[in-house]
C-alpha cells in the first residue's frame, strides 16, 4: 500500500531529525581532528582525554552532586506535602496546589531570576548552596503532581483501619501509605533528577563562579568551541541511560508476562 | 486521617522560595535606584516606560512571532506523527513513545550545538551542497536557524500530549460514524480533531510557553546577532546589572504568557462545554 509506504517515510524522516545531532555528537567523539565538521580519523583519545580534563570532571561531579542531593530532599519534602494537600479541606487544597503550579508554568528564565533576587537580598554566597536550593524549589511540585494522583486512587479505609487495629498515625502512614503509593514517589524522585541533570536556565542564574555543572560548562564552551571530550561523556552518559532503559523495559515486560501466568 | 501538618514544611518551603521571589521581582519592577540600601529607592513605572521604546517591542514581536511560528510548525508535524503512533501495534507503539523521550536524555545544549556541525558554514549539509557543485549557503546565525532549534527541541512536547489524548479515543465512535456513511476526512474533522483538542491544548502550551522564553537557542544558533525577550532578560541581570529593567522585562513576558495560558483555558472548555454533541 502507498499509504503504508508513506506513513513508514514519515516516521523515519521524523526520527532522522530527532537523532541526526546525537548520531553526529556521537561519531564525532571518535574523530581525531579538535574542528567540528572535518572527519580526519577514528581515535579514542577523547575518551582518554576525559578522564584527565578536570575541568569537565568536576562539573560532571557536581552535577551529579546537585541531582542527587536535590531529587532525595524534593522527593522527601515533596511526598509529605503531597499526603498534606491530599488530606486538606478543598479550598486550601486549591490555594495550595495552584501556587505548586506556579513554578511549573512559570518560564525557567522567571523562576531564575527570581532566585536570583532572593538570593541577593538574603546576602547568601552564590554557589553550590544557591543551586541546591534552587533545584529542590523546581522539583518539589513535580514530586507532588506524580504523587497525588496515587493519593487519589489509594482506599482510605486502609489507613483507618490500620490505625483501628492499634497502628499510631505515623505507623500507618509509614506501613500503609507510603508503600501503598511508592510507584508515585519512584517516578517523581526520577521526574526530578532527570530534570536537575538537564537543567541548564536555572543553575546559571543562581550558582557562583567556583561551581558549574555539565550545561554551564557547555554553554561557555560554546562560544570557545566546545572540547570533543564532551562529545565523549555525552555519549557515555547516553548509552548508559540507554542501556538502563533497555534493562528495565525487559524486566517489566517480563513481570507482566510472568504475572499473566499466574492469572 | 488528619495528617494536614505533613505539608507544613513545604508550606514554609513555597512561601520562601517561590511566593517571596516573585513579589521580589514585582517590587523591582516598579522601583528605581539602589534597592539593596533601603530607603534609597523610589517607585516609579519608568521601567515599564523604558520597555515601550520602538527597540524593545520588536524585540517582543520578534520572540512571539518566532514562538508561534514553531508552535505552528511543531503541530503541523506533530500531529500526522501522533496519529501514526497511536495505530500502531502496542509493541510498536511503546517503541516508538520511548524513542521520542530518549533524546531528551542528552543534554539539550548540547543536541542543539550539534545543529552547528550539521549547518554551519564547513558543516556537513553545506559540504553535500558543495560536493554538488552549489555554492555553500549560510545556514545558521539566522531566524531560520532558531526556528529549527526551536522545533527540534520542543516537538516531542507536541507529540506526547497529542499522543495520549488520540490513543483514549473510544475506537467505536469511529465506527459508528464510519457506519453511518462518513468519509475518512469527515470522521478526521468531525470526531478525531474536536475529540483530540485537549492534547492539542496542552501541546500548544507546553511548546510555546519555553520558545517565547528560550535565550539559550538564540544565543547558539541566532550567534548573538538576533536578540530574544529571554536574553534580553539574561541581558539585564547578567551583563548590565539593571535588575530593575530586568524585572520589568519578565513582569512583561509572564503577562503575555498568562494571556496565552487563558486563551488556551478557554479554547479547552468551549469544546468540552458543547463542541462534540
Amino acid at each position: 500500500m502507498v499509504n503504508k509506504q508513506l506513513k513508514r517515510l514519515y516516521t523515519f524522516l521524523i526520527f532522522l531529525f530527532l537523532y541526526a545531532p546525537i548520531i553526529i555528537l556521537m561519531i564525532f567523539s571518535f574523530n581525531s581532528s579538535k574542528s567540528r565538521g572535518v572527519w580526519t580519523g577514528f581515535t579514542f583519545k577523547w575518551y582518554i582525554e576525559l578522564f584527565k580534563n578536570e575541568e569537565v570532571l568536576t562539573a560532571l561531579y557536581y552535577t551529579l552532586l546537585v541531582a542527587v542531593l536535590a531529587s532525595i530532599i524534593s522527593t522527601i519534602i515533596g511526598t509529605f506535602a503531597a499526603i498534606g494537600i491530599h488530606n486538606m479541606t478543598s479550598f486550601k487544597k486549591k490555594v495550595v496546589l495552584n501556587l505548586n503550579y506556579l513554578p511549573v508554568l512559570n518560564p525557567d528564565i522567571v523562576t531564575a531570576v527570581s532566585l536570583m533576587i532572593l538570593f541577593r537580598f538574603a546576602n547568601i554566597d552564590f554557589g553550590f548552596l544557591t543551586m541546591l536550593l534552587a533545584h529542590i524549589t523546581f522539583n518539589i511540585p513535580y514530586v507532588i503532581l506524580s504523587i497525588l494522583p496515587k493519593l487519589k486512587q489509594l482506599n482510605k479505609h486502609l489507613a483507618e483501619a490500620a490505625m483501628d487495629l492499634g497502628a499510631t498515625p505515623f505507623y500507618a502512614l509509614r506501613k500503609v501509605i507510603i508503600p501503598e503509593i511508592m510507584p508515585g514517589i519512584v517516578t517523581g524522585a526520577l521526574i526530578a533528577f532527570t530534570l536537575s541533570i538537564d537543567d541548564f536556565v536555572i543553575s546559571f542564574f543562581t550558582t557562583g563562579p567556583q561551581v558549574t555543572n555539565l550545561s554551564i560548562t557547555i554553554y561557555s564552551m560554546a562560544r570557545r568551541g566546545i572540547n570533543p571530550v564532551i562529545n565523549a561523556l555525552s555519549t557515555l552518559m547516553f548509552l548508559s541511560v540507554l542501556i538502563l532503559l533497555i534493562i528495565i523495559n525487559k524486566r517489566t515486560s517480563k513481570d507482566v508476562k510472568h504475572r499473566g501466568d499466574i492469572i | 486521617m488528619k495528617l494536614k501538618w505533613t505539608s507544613y514544611p513545604y508550606i514554609v518551603w513555597m512561601a520562601i522560595f517561590i511566593i517571596i521571589p516573585l513579589l521580589l521581582i514585582l517590587f523591582f519592577s516598579i522601583t528605581s535606584g539602589d534597592v539593596f540600601r533601603l530607603g534609597e529607592f523610589q517607585f516609579t513605572l519608568d521601567n515599564f516606560k523604558r520597555f515601550m521604546n520602538p527597540i524593545y517591542l520588536k524585540v517582543l514581536g520578534r520572540s512571539i512571532t518566532l514562538a508561534l511560528q514553531s508552535t505552528a510548525i511543531c503541530f503541523l508535524l506533530g500531529y500526522p506523527m501522533a496519529m501514526i503512533i497511536s495505530k500502531a501495534e502496542l509493541k510498536k507503539r511503546n517503541a516508538m513513545i520511548l524513542l521520542f523521550v530518549v533524546p531528551m536524555w542528552m543534554n539539550f545544549l548540547l543536541r542543539t550545538y550539534a545543529w552547528l556541525t550539521l549547518l554551519g558554514r564547513n558543516g556537513l549539509i553545506n559540504y553535500i551542497i558543495k560536493s554538488l557543485g552549489f555554492e555553500p549557503l549560510s545556514l545558521i546565525y539566522n531566524n531560520k536557524a532558531i526556528l529549527l532549534g526551536m522545533v527540534y527541541n520542543f516537538l516531542p512536547f507536541m507529540v506526547l500530549p497529542i499522543y495520549s489524548v488520540l490513543i483514549k479515543i473510544d475506537n467505536s465512535l469511529i465506527e459508528a460514524a464510519e457506519d453511518l456513511g462518513a468519509s475518512k476526512l469527515e470522521v478526521f474533522t468531525r470526531i478525531i480533531l474536536p475529540l483530540s483538542i485537549p492534547g492539542i491544548v496542552s501541546g500548544f502550551t507546553m511548546v510555546f510557553m519555553p520558545a517565547v522564553s528560550t535565550f539559550v537557542i538564540s544565543s547558539l544558533l541566532g550567534g548573538g546577532k538576533y536578540m530574544l525577550i529571554g536574553n534580553l532578560v539574561e541581558q539585564q541581570f547578567l551583563w548590565s546589572g539593571d535588575w530593575n529593567f530586568g524585572s520589568a522585562i519578565s513582569i512583561v513576558m509572564m503577562i503575555f504568557i498568562l494571556i496565552s495560558m487563558a486563551i488556551m483555558a478557554k479554547f479547552d472548555e468551549d469544546e468540552k462545554g458543547g463542541g462534540l454533541w
